[in-house]
């Protein structure tokens, strides 16, 4: 074997076990689609059907409640399907997680830039403080959260929540953003401010645009958090405000597991953060990789 | 432009004393290099000009104005940065642009004006890229024409050459000097490398510890310079030092520890004469161009060869006098072999006294 052989043969192991892996990571995301599109039979049936008739049934069911073979005329009189909660649910998740993510990654930037340029008294400590609201579990300030909530009437309310996860964001915003900003040479505003322009417009004209590769990483994290979680929402909200997460979940066992109905909400959930994720992906990796290289 | 004018300027760090202070001015059009080792206070003086530090104490002049309390970008300076500091999401025309724009001045002007600096500094094929693009002599100079575009005051340039490689160095070292004198700027240029001073300035600010330690032309640095840290500092190689005392013998002289006697001429004996009271104790400074191989009925002091550098057009040639090593700078069509004795004059001495270190003659 040459050295070009040898190269091939090491590439080709390489994407042999890459696509191993990506099975491995997509197959939830398969057997979500599948248990989605089959009927409750051909979901439960071992060993597993590789090939089935799909269905829309489930979507349906997640959009309509009493839908099924309830439809059609009943005495004469036509049956409508009656729109599930669904829809409003998937309205709170989207509302409040792209609020509370614009706001945190905002709110994230600024502070973190003066974190990073300004001389801040006890500077250090505040950051642990801001950190520290990370460290405790959801669970464990649940029940005065609630009593808060309950008392200050945001309880139940996509404002409530949105404060919540603005707060919970706002702390990986800040750090995340401070260290953008260190990795952007302090010369640069300097020259804008020799050059004519107020500490103001230095920030705006040229550290904002510097720091889109940072806020977009910061964005995207932010907003899977906000979109995934399940805890504070199930706490904090009743019917009206609840995202799709928890609402999901409390499909569980009205009327036994209907799994084929939990996958279809699950996929629908899926959607908006992966198309976000890929519309904005390549600052993604920008995000990741830098200051990695220094020119 | 304008001239400037910096008074007692003193800046603390806690309790590190950056710059202790320092006065000194520079005339309109002149080009000041303020030149120390790094640590010394030159960067920390430069940005307390441009606005960029606030001086705990002390006054900046700009012509009869007091700038001191004024921001940056009230200042109407030009600052050109070690690493350019070039705004990487903006074409280097923007970039040029940059500071007309926050002037507001009409798009036509702008454009008249950018294109005026483009065509000085000949980068007209470069307009449309992003500074990543560029090599560094490239981002240098658009550094330089975003400098030069908005007509400033003064000009403030740090280490602005550190970042190119040596040939390079070389054309554009002569090419802005050139080029300062064309358009009659004002400029205080920061670096270490006293090769830069040396060709470009008009006047040189000599640094250490935070203070100035000579202000004078390169002429004077060079041939007197005021201690023996700038004496150590400016030239390469750099000058031979010997310690001595003062004697007399048919004339007044330094006495050298190898028993060599070295005879001073009017002037600089009388400064030897006057400074013989205080403290008899001299360091003896020489240049290495002053250090002259001569037949032996005319030599003042012996010497052994130790190191023998050939450089081509001339020779580094390291001799022992005494107990001391002293580099001499020889024509290059002459050779020599280690140990060889040779007899030795010395064209020009410096006299310095050797515990204040600073020069006597």
């Amino acid at each position: 074997m040459n050295e070009f052989q040898r190269r091939q043969a090491k590439n080709r192991i390489i994407v042999v076990v890459l696509v191993a892996m990506l099975c491995v990571y997509l197959f939830p995301i398969y057997w979500m689609f599948s248990t989605a599109t089959k009927t409750k039979l051909d979901a439960f049936s071992l060993p597993p059907k590789w090939v089935w008739r799909p269905q829309a049934e489930n979507f349906r069911n997640v959009f309509y409640v009493g839908g099924g073979g309830a439809l059609g005329k009943v005495k004469g009189v036509e049956v409508k399907p009656k729109p599930s909660a669904f829809l409003r649910q998937l309205g709170n998740s989207i509302v409040v997680s792209f609020v509370s993510t614009i706001l945190a990654t905002f709110l994230g930037a600024l502070s973190g830039y003066v974190f990073s340029r300004m001389r801040v008294r006890g500077k250090d400590d505040l950051l642990f403080v801001i950190l520290s609201s990370r460290m405790l579990p959801p669970v464990v300030i649940a029940i005065p959260l609630v009593m808060m909530y309950r008392a200050l009437g945001l309880f139940d309310t996509r404002f409530g929540l949105i404060i919540m996860y603005t707060v919970f964001n706002l702390a990986f915003a800040v750090w995340m953003m401070r260290s953008f900003v260190d990795d952007i040479p302090i010369e640069y505003e300097e020259a804008a401010l020799v050059d004519g322009y107020s500490r103001f417009q230095a920030f705006f004209k040229f550290i904002f645009p510097e720091m889109r590769v940072g806020m977009v990483a910061t964005a995207i994290f932010s907003l899977i958090m906000t979109w995934n979680e399940f805890t504070f929402s199930l706490l904090l909200t009743g019917e009206k405000a609840r995202t799709a997460v928890p609402s999901i979940a409390h499909s569980l066992g009205t009327a036994g597991v209907n799994w084929g109905h939990i996958a279809a909400g699950s996929f629908l959930m899926v959607i908006p953060v992966v198309v976000f994720t890929f519309l904005l992906g390549g600052n993604l990796i920008r995000g990741f990789t830098f200051g990695a290289i220094k020119e | 432009m304008s001239a400037v004018r910096v008074e007692n300027l003193w800046k603390r760090y806690g309790k590190v004393e950056a710059v202790k202070g320092i006065s000194f001015e520079v005339r309109e059009g002149e080009f000041t290099v303020l030149l120390g080792p790094s640590g010394c206070g030159k960067t920390t003086t430069l940005r307390c000009i441009a606005g960029l530090e606030l001086p705990n104490e002390g006054k900046i002049y700009f012509d009869t104005e007091d700038v001191t309390p004024l921001s940056p970008s009230a200042r109407n300076i030009a600052f050109v940065f070690q690493l350019y500091a070039l705004y990487p999401h903006l074409s280097v025309y923007d970039n040029i642009a940059f500071p007309l724009r926050a002037e507001g001045l009409p798009r036509e002007e702008v454009k008249r004006r950018v294109d005026e600096v483009v065509r000085l500094l000949q980068i007209q094929d470069l307009l449309q890229l992003k500074p990543r693009k560029l090599t560094s002599g490239q981002k240098q100079r658009v550094a330089l024409g975003r400098a030069i575009v908005r007509r400033p005051r003064v000009f403030l340039l740090d280490e602005p050459l550190s970042n190119i490689d040596a040939k390079l160095r070389e054309v554009t070292r002569g090419e802005l000097k050139k080029l300062q004198k064309s358009i009659g700027a004002t400029t205080i240029y920061v670096t270490h490398d006293q090769v830069e001073a040396m060709t470009m300035a008009d006047k040189i600010v000599v640094m250490n510890f935070g203070d100035i330690q000579q202000i004078g032309s390169p002429h004077e640095v060079y041939h007197y310079p005021a201690n023996l840290f700038v004496a150590r500092f400016i030239g390469s190689p750099g000058m031979n030092f010997i310690p001595g005392t003062i004697h007399q013998r048919e004339k007044l002289g330094i006495l050298l520890d190898g028993d060599s006697f070295i005879p001073l001429e009017n002037e600089q004996a009388k400064a030897v004469e006057k400074a013989r009271t205080l403290s008899p104790q001299v360091v003896v400074g020489i240049r290495p161009e002053n250090i002259l191989v001569v037949p032996e009925q005319e030599a003042l002091v012996k010497g052994e060869v130790y190191v023998f550098e050939p450089l081509g057009a001339q020779n580094v040639v390291t001799f022992r006098i005494g107990t001391h090593l002293a580099k001499a700078l020889l024509p290059g069509d002459v050779s020599f072999t280690v140990g060889e004795r040779v007899s030795l004059r010395f064209k020009e001495v410096r006299v310095f006294n050797a515990q204040d270190q600073k020069l006597i003659a």
